[in-house]
């Protein structure tokens, strides 16, 4: 009976999962969709249950032990560790492809195209998990977030991957040795270390996009050894997703995918001699820039990491009523990779009230700094730079920032002058038009509304 | 028709479809996309029920599809949990304050 049905069933929750990507085009109907997900998911898993044999059980305590820990993890989570939990979960589903091919493996031995999908699974699902575990690592700043490099790098993790995957043909051409499939597990579990290692904080965004496209096909690959349409399905949506999100990233900094997993990008510039010269700039007190934002009458904020780090997004919205309330227009301009996963930025300021129809992309944003009074800088460095556009010579060239610079008046929230990210001196803030405000965002900002709160 | 040719017109077919529905998706929402997607593809709890249940399942395979499923539904139970606490935090216009 239920082989006869269990087919519509998935035919059914494969429309759940298509529709709920849909209605993510629309903060509007995006939490419907996620209602249909999970009606989706609820059908599948009971379909699948009332199929299997044995072993009830096991299979029970096993989901109660993942919602014991998935659920808490998600409502206690601070919001601005989600490219941490992001990268956690990266890892989780990948894991689960990879356990799941490799017990396909020793349960039945599969050969040819299966076998093939089976090595594809294992291999993507292995080096998913360590590669997500090494940028959660990262993220959490268990690791140095620089990227750590060594001679002869590139050659080294090619090598591994191309072992692993003379290994994988072997098994799919003949009868697998028993050393193999043991081998091909540890080198797929190497590269996906060996992968992530050399890769700075400020290319994130597109590593973890990458992450997720990768746990994608691991999970569409198992539709292939299971003979299953469902996983295809929801394998193929994801791996799409993630590789879009992962080709933004990319333009958004102007870089090819090779150059962001083999570029080492992120260490320090070595300083040209003659350049080192420490160059004057203008700072600020919290008083001054209160005043000067008082007699502005447009004002755009561009939030960054930093603005994650010191947790400032719930002052900045403090500061949004406080200007709002004397009539100044507030914007919010988001650069694509600002912050360490793509959205990230939107997430914690609608996380702190502002409403989403201020938070501004940057080609809607651009036309609008010559028109603007003060552009508020908290936290972001280099998608701000303006060598960006200015100088050939520099590794940001060519990336597309948001024009701060020509906005009538820059303020600059910034704890001390180190470089970014990308290692590199700043222009913005040799202007003669910026402020430099130094100190932690969150008490800068509170400092301003302070003294707005005064002053009226 | 072999099976996995078919499987490969499905996957075709479904990449394109995501392709289409995800370059929708305003950068607004990507964070929430990705922990959705991400909840989508635990589906894979699926294929760790049916290798754990497996009757023909030794001892081996058995913890391995144990361990699985400990994984993907938490993936399930977080990932729609979590997309969920985002999406409610986006909101058009301010609430009412007195």
């Amino acid at each position: 009976m239920i082989q006869n049905i269990l087919p519509a069933i998935y035919l059914l929750a494969s429309v759940g999962f298509i529709l709920a990507v849909k209605w993510m085009n629309n903060p509007a109907t995006a939490r419907r969709g996620v209602i249909i997900g999970e009606i989706g998911m609820l059908l599948a898993v009971i379909g699948t249950l009332l199929r299997v044999e044995s072993n009830f059980a096991m299979i029970f305590v096993g989901i109660g032990i993942g919602a014991a820990i998935g659920a808490p993890l998600a409502y206690l989570m601070p919001m601005t560790a989600v490219p941490q939990l992001t990268a956690l979960s990266h890892a989780f589903g990948a894991l689960a492809s990879a356990l799941i091919g490799t017990a396909e493996f020793y349960l039945r031995g599969p050969h040819g195209f299966t076998m093939a999908a089976l090595s594809l699974e294992t291999l993507l699902g292995y080096l998913t998990t360590t590669a997500s575990i090494i940028a959660f690592a990262k993220l959490q700043e268990l690791m140095p977030t620089r990227p750590l490099t060594y001679p002869g790098q590139n050659f080294v993790s090619l090598g591994v991957l191309a072992a692993a995957v003379v290994v994988g043909v072997m098994m799919v051409a003949g009868t697998p040795a028993p050393w193999m499939f043991p081998v091909f597990t540890g080198l797929a579990l190497l590269f996906g270390i060996l992968l992530v290692i050399p890769i700075g904080g400020a290319d994130m965004p597109t590593v973890i996009a990458l992450l997720n496209s990768y746990a994608g096909v691991a999970a569409a690959a198992m539709g292939f050894v299971l003979d299953n349409k469902l996983l295809i399905i929801a394998g193929a949506l994801n791996g799409s997703a993630g590789l879009i999100l992962s080709i933004i990233m990319c333009k958004a900094m102007n870089r090819s995918f090779t150059n962001v997993l083999f570029g080492a990008f992120g260490q320090l510039q070595p300083v040209a001699a003659g350049k080192t010269v420490q160059r004057p700039v203008r700072s600020a007190t919290p008083d001054e820039a209160a005043a000067i934002l008082d007699s502005a009458r447009s004002v755009i904020v561009i939030p960054g990491y930093g603005m994650a780090v010191a947790q400032a997004q719930h002052k900045i919205r403090e500061l949004y009523d406080a200007l709002s309330k004397r009539g100044i227009d507030v914007k919010f301009a988001i650069h694509p990779v600002a912050g360490r996963m793509p959205g990230h930025m939107n997430v914690l300021l609608a996380e702190a009230d502002i409403p989403y129809d201020k938070l501004l992309e940057m080609d809607e944003i651009n036309g609008d700094f010559p028109n603007t009074d003060v552009a508020l800088v908290i936290g972001a460095n280099d998608v701000v730079n303006p060598l960006a556009r200015t100088d050939k010579t520099s590794p940001i060239y060519g990336t597309p920032i948001l024009d701060a610079d020509r906005a009538r008046t820059v303020m600059v929230i910034k704890r001390s002058m180190s470089p970014g990210f990308a290692g590199i001196d700043n222009e913005l803030y040799y202007m003669n038009n910026t402020l430099m405000l130094f100190g932690d965002a969150k008490n800068f900002v509170a400092g301003i509304v302070k003294e707005l709160a005064g002053a009226h | 028709m072999q099976s996995y040719e078919f499987g490969l017109y499905v996957f075709m077919l479904a990449a394109f479809l995501g392709f289409e529905l995800v370059k929708r998706v305003s950068p607004l929402l990507h964070t929430p996309l990705m922990s959705l997607s991400n909840a989508i593809s635990a589906i894979a709890v699926v294929g760790g029920i049916l290798v754990t249940g497996d009757k023909d399942a030794t001892e081996l395979t058995r913890w391995l599809g144990f361990t699985a499923v400990i994984c993907a539904s938490l993936n399930v139970v977080a990932g729609y949990l979590i997309t969920d606490r985002m999406l409610k935090m986006f909101r058009k216009r301010e609430p009412e304050k007195k």
